[in-house]
């Protein structure tokens, strides 16, 4: 039975990702890059709302992967293919595994799962869409320079000649930095040592008898 | 539709608000983490996008789009750590049981 409402789920998923994919691909006569784009968008849209919505906190975890797989995907569209195989090896790969880890350590059995939300989610929610309308209208509205009508593909061998060139003192510094986050999560995520027990231990007085037993037993 | 740059940012728009929401919205400091992961992926894409074109930003956007994400990972880093520390006193992962500086 729980197969099958799985099934069903994903079934509804990939009808919601695919819809307007399908739909973009036979209006725009055959278009693939927009049907792909549709495709990635609606996948990525998806997963992020079902990352901030959903009660199992795991789910949300694996729906946040899911996000990242799709974005990886728009960034190859855009012609980076070296910040989309990043985004796989960073936050698919690294980012997402500690985030599980995360998420593992710190769940009780009893519940944490009830009662996901804040008591502000609905002003959250107005204030989300405030927000998405307000940069929605700043995009729309701004006339940017120099634009090319087609996407500019980041070749990866120039792009690694001004990673080393132009960019190298960003470069040391964000290894320092990522030096020092590896430093402080460690120190802030240890296990503190048990603390033995302290001792009040005196030295006795030479000629005192620590214990009548021991002393009886030693004669 | 793909080749104008007005898509993708308001792509980028659209997950910045989600994780926006996600962040002021939950309880679980995981998930609030979580949130700020989706952001910073949204704002990666806004730099991509427009690294993808504006031709004096050909490869700059990728360029930045990396230090983008190393400073993420040490962001994560730090803050999951940061949790999990306080998970061992308090043993709750929500937020709103962390009042220790109200009382």
């Amino acid at each position: 039975m729980r197969a099958w409402l799985y099934l069903i789920a994903f079934a509804i998923g990939v009808g919601i990702v695919m819809t307007p994919a399908i739909l973009v691909f036979i209006l725009e006569g055959g278009n693939v890059d927009d049907a792909l784009l549709t495709a990635f968008a609606a996948l990525m849209l998806l997963a992020g709302i079902a990352v901030v919505t959903m009660k199992d906190i795991i789910r949300c975890g694996l729906a946040m992967i899911v996000c990242f797989i799709a974005l990886a995907g728009i960034y190859v569209q855009l012609g980076a293919p070296l910040v989309a195989a990043a985004q796989v090896i960073v936050y698919i790969g690294a980012i997402s595994v500690l985030v599980l880890f995360a998420i593992m350590l710190t769940q009780t059995k009893s519940g944490s799962s009830q009662l996901t939300f804040q008591t502000q989610a609905g002003w959250a929610g107005v204030a989300a869409i405030v927000l998405f309308i307000l940069i929605g209208v700043a995009v729309g509205g701004t006339a940017w320079p120099t634009l090319v009508s087609q996407r500019l593909p980041a070749a990866t061998h120039d792009l690694a000649t001004k990673l080393f060139s132009d960019y190298v003192l960003p470069f040391e510094v964000v290894s320092v930095l990522l030096l020092a986050a590896v430093i402080g999560g460690v120190f802030l995520a240890k296990q503190e040592a048990p603390q033995a027990p302290t001792l009040d231990w005196q030295e006795p007085e030479p000629g005192t008898r620590l214990d009548s037993s021991l002393g009886d037993a030693n004669g | 539709m793909a080749d104008t740059l007005n898509t993708y940012l308001t792509l980028s728009a659209a997950l910045f608000a989600i994780g926006t929401f996600g962040f002021l919205a939950r309880r679980n400091a995981i998930s609030m983490l979580m949130s700020i992961e989706l952001m910073l992926n949204a704002v990666n894409l806004a730099i991509v996008a427009f690294g993808a074109f504006i031709p004096g930003l050909q490869d700059r956007g990728a360029v930045i789009a990396l230090m983008v994400m190393a400073v993420a990972a040490a962001e994560a880093t730090v803050g999951l750590a940061i949790v999990i520390a306080i998970y061992r006193n308090r043993k709750t992962p929500l937020v709103d049981e962390y009042d220790a500086m109200r009382r």
